[in-house]
C-alpha cells in the first residue's frame, strides 16, 4: 500500500488540517508521500517533510496551480495519483472541490467525508446530517478518499525528515481561470481547530449584535461561528457558517447563542466535547444536546457571563 | 442556450431518519420525500437565467425511482420545459450518475449543467465534480453568484475562508451553494400547466452506461448519542459548571 495525501495550504504555510489527513493516512498503512501543488510553494513543501511519518514530498510549483483551480489540479492529481492505492484530502472546499473530478479521471469511486478508518479499504462516515454513520467497503483498485478534519487527532508537525522531490508536471487546462478572491481576515482562531468555538443565530438579531460574542470570543481565545440563519439574515459572512453544509467542528467548548438547533445546525457541531447553549425559549432543540443549558435572554446572559470570566 | 438540471428525490430535509434496527440502512418506509434542497436552487437559478433571456431552454434529468417523476414534475412546475428519467431501482451513486449525467450531455447538448452542491442524503458532494471531469468542462462549484456573459460564466464561490470568484469556458458545470438565491414555489397553475409538459423515460442501458454500485455498505448506525445535560440556573451557576465540571475555561 501507499498512501499519497494532498497538502492543503495557501501558498506560504501548511494548513493543520493535512496533519489530520496524515493521521488517517497512517491508519490506512504503507508508505505516506505529501503532494504539495501551487506556486511558489517550496516552504509549504518544506513544512511538510517535517511531518511525522511522512516518507516523502512531491512538490508542483508553478503558476498553473496558484489558485488551486480544479481543472488543473484533478488533472495533476489523477495523474501523480496512478501510483497510489490510495489518494486522500481534506474534506475542504478545495479538497471537495478537485477529488471527486480526480476520482472520475481514474474511473474511480470517491469516498467523501471518512470519520473513521476500519481497515484499508472500509471506512466510517457520515450521512442524513450525521444522523447515521455507515460503514462502507470501496470495491475500486484505487480509493480516492476525503477525510473529515475533525475525526484525526493531527499527527506531529514536526519530526520528520522526508525527501522533497520537485514535479516538472505542468497541467494546465485552460478552460478556467482565477478572477479574485475576498478572504475573511480575523485574528481569532480559525474555526475548524479552535479550541472553543461561540456560535451566535438569528437569535442575535443583527450583525452589530455579534460584537458581545466577539468580545467574550477574545477573551477565550475562541473562535466565532454562525448558524445559517444569522449568515442568510446578513449578520456576518458564509466563512462561518457551521453544520451540514458548513463547516464542521467539534471543539472542547461549544457555545450555541440564540441557535434552535436544527438538525442541519447540529450536525457541524454535536461532536463538540462540552456544548453550551443559551436561548430564551426552553422548548429549543438545541437543549437536548447541550450539556449546559441556560435559559436566558442572550443580551442579558453574554454580557453577564462577558463580566464574569 | 440550453441548460440540463440534474435534480435527486431525498428524503424532505425536515425528517430526522432513523436507523434501521438491523443496521442496514435508514428507515424510509413512510417518509416524506421532496426534491434536495440544493436541486431546488438549481432548477431556479436555471429559471432565472432564463427569465433574463440568457436561457432558451430548461431540461431537468433525475436519475431513480420510478417515483422521482413526482420532482421531475415539480421542477416542471417550477419553470423547467420538459424532463427525462433514467429509471432504476439500483442504489445510485456518484459516479454512475455522472456516466448517465454525461450521456445525456452527450446527447443533448447543454452550455450549462446546474446541479447542488450536495444531495442531503448521502452527504457526498461529488456529482457535479464527476461529470465535470468526464465531460472535460470546467466547474464552478459552491456558487453563490452566476454571471453568464460573453460565452463564459462567471461563477463567485463559497469556500472555507470566504469568497473565490473563478470564469469558465462554456459549456460549464455549476453547482449550487445555499445563497445562490431563494427559490420560489410553484403555483396551482403551473403545476397543473406542469403535468402536459413532457416527461421522456430512459434506462441505463438506452444510455449504454453501468449504473453498478462500486462502494457497498457494510452497515449503518445510529451516531452516538449525547449524555442529557442540565439546565443552569443562572450565569454563576454556567461559570462554575464551566470552570470545576468540565473544565474547559
Ligand atoms: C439543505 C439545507 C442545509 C442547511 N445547512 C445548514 C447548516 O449547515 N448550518 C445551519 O446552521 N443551518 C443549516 N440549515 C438551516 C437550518 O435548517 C435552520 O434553518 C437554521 O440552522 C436555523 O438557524 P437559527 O437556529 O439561528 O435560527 P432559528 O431557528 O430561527 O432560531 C433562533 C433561536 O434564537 C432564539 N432567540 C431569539 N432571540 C433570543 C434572545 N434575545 N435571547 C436568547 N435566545 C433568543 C430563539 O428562541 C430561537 O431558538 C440548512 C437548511 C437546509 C434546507
Ligand atoms: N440520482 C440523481 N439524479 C439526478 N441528479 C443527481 C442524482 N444524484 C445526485 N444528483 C445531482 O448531483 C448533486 C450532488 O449530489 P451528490 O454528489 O450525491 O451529493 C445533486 O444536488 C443533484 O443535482
Amino acid at each position: 500500500m501507499s498512501v499519497l495525501v494532498y497538502a492543503e495550504h495557501d501558498n506560504a504555510a501548511l494548513n493543520k488540517v493535512t496533519l489530520s489527513v496524515v493521521a488517517a493516512a497512517k491508519e490506512i498503512g504503507g508508505d505516506i508521500t505529501v503532494l504539495v501543488a501551487g506556486k511558489g510553494c517550496g516552504a509549504v513543501a518544506e513544512e511538510a517533510a517535517k511531518i511525522d511519518g511522512v516518507s516523502k514530498v512531491l512538490c508542483a510549483d508553478n503558476d498553473a496551480y496558484e489558485h488551486q483551480l480544479a481543472e488543473n489540479i484533478g488533472d495533476l492529481v489523477a495523474e501523480v495519483g496512478a501510483d497510489y492505492s490510495h489518494i486522500l484530502a481534506a474534506a475542504t472546499t478545495t479538497g471537495k472541490n478537485f477529488a471527486p473530478r480526480a476520482a472520475a479521471l481514474l474511473d474511480v469511486a470517491q469516498i467523501s467525508e471518512i470519520s473513521d478508518v476500519v481497515d484499508s479499504d472500509t471506512f466510517k462516515r457520515p450521512i442524513y446530517a450525521g444522523n447515521a454513520i455507515a460503514t462502507v467497503k470501496c470495491g475500486d483498485a484505487k480509493k480516492v478518499i476525503t477525510v473529515r478534519g475533525t475525526s484525526f487527532d493531527g499527527v506531529a508537525a514536526e519530526g520528520g525528515s522526508a525527501s522533497v522531490e520537485s514535479l516538472d508536471v505542468v497541467k494546465d487546462a485552460g478552460i478556467s481561470s482565477f478572477v479574485g478572491e475576498e478572504l475573511a481576515k480575523s485574528d481569532r482562531p480559525e474555526l475548524t481547530s479552535a479550541e472553543i468555538v461561540i456560535s451566535g443565530g438569528r437569535g442575535m438579531g443583527n450583525g452589530e449584535n455579534f460584537e458581545i460574542l466577539y468580545k467574550l470570543a477574545d477573551k477565550l481565545g475562541a473562535g466565532v461561528g454562525a448558524s445559517r440563519a444569522a449568515v442568510d439574515a446578513g449578520f456576518v459572512p458564509n466563512d462561518m457558517q457551521v453544520g451540514q453544509t458548513g463547516k464542521i467542528v467539534a471543539p472542547n467548548l461549544y457555545v450555541a447563542v440564540g441557535i434552535s438547533g436544527a438538525i442541519q445546525h447540529l450536525a457541524g457541531m454535536k461532536d463538540s466535547k462540552v456544548i453550551v447553549a443559551i436561548n430564551k425559549d426552553e422548548e429549543a432543540p438545541i437543549f437536548q444536546v447541550a450539556d449546559y443549558g441556560l435559559v436566558a435572554d442572550l443580551f442579558d446572559a453574554v454580557p453577564e457571563l462577558d463580566g464574569k470570566l | 442556450m440550453k441548460v440540463l438540471v440534474p435534480i435527486k428525490r431525498v428524503v424532505d430535509y425536515n425528517v430526522k431518519v432513523r436507523v434501521k434496527a438491523d443496521n442496514t440502512g435508514v428507515d424510509l418506509a413512510n417518509v416524506k420525500m421532496a426534491m434536495n434542497p440544493f436541486c431546488e436552487i438549481a432548477v431556479e437559478e436555471a429559471v432565472r437565467l432564463k427569465e433574463k433571456g440568457v436561457v432558451t431552454e430548461i431540461v431537468a434529468v433525475s436519475i431513480g425511482p420510478k417515483t422521482a417523476q413526482e420532482q421531475l414534475r415539480t421542477a416542471m412546475a417550477l419553470g423547467a420545459d420538459r424532463s427525462i428519467l433514467v429509471e432504476t431501482d439500483e442504489d445510485v451513486q456518484p459516479l454512475g450518475i455522472a456516466k448517465a449525467l454525461k450521456a445525456i450531455v452527450d446527447e443533448e447538448k447543454p452550455e450549462l449543467v446546474i446541479l447542488g452542491k450536495q444531495a442531503i442524503d448521502g452527504d457526498n458532494n461529488q456529482t457535479g465534480q464527476m461529470l465535470a471531469a468526464l465531460t472535460g468542462m470546467p466547474q464552478g462549484t459552491f456558487a453563490s453568484e452566476v454571471d453568464v456573459a460573453d460565452g463564459k460564466v462567471k461563477v463567485t464561490r463559497e469556500i472555507d475562508g470566504g469568497l473565490q470568484t473563478v470564469e469558465l469556458n462554456l459549456p460549464a458545470v455549476v453547482t449550487t451553494d445555499l445563497r445562490l438565491n431563494e427559490p420560489r414555489y410553484a403555483s396551482l397553475p403551473n403545476i397543473m400547466k406542469a403535468k402536459k409538459k413532457p416527461l421522456d423515460t430512459k434506462t441505463a442501458a438506452d444510455l449504454g452506461v453501468d449504473l453498478t454500485p462500486r462502494v457497498t455498505t457494510v452497515s449503518v448506525e445510529a451516531p452516538a448519542e449525547r449524555q442529557a445535560g442540565i439546565i443552569v440556573g443562572s450565569v454563576d451557576e454556567l461559570v462554575e459548571k464551566l470552570k470545576n465540571e468540565a473544565k474547559v475555561i
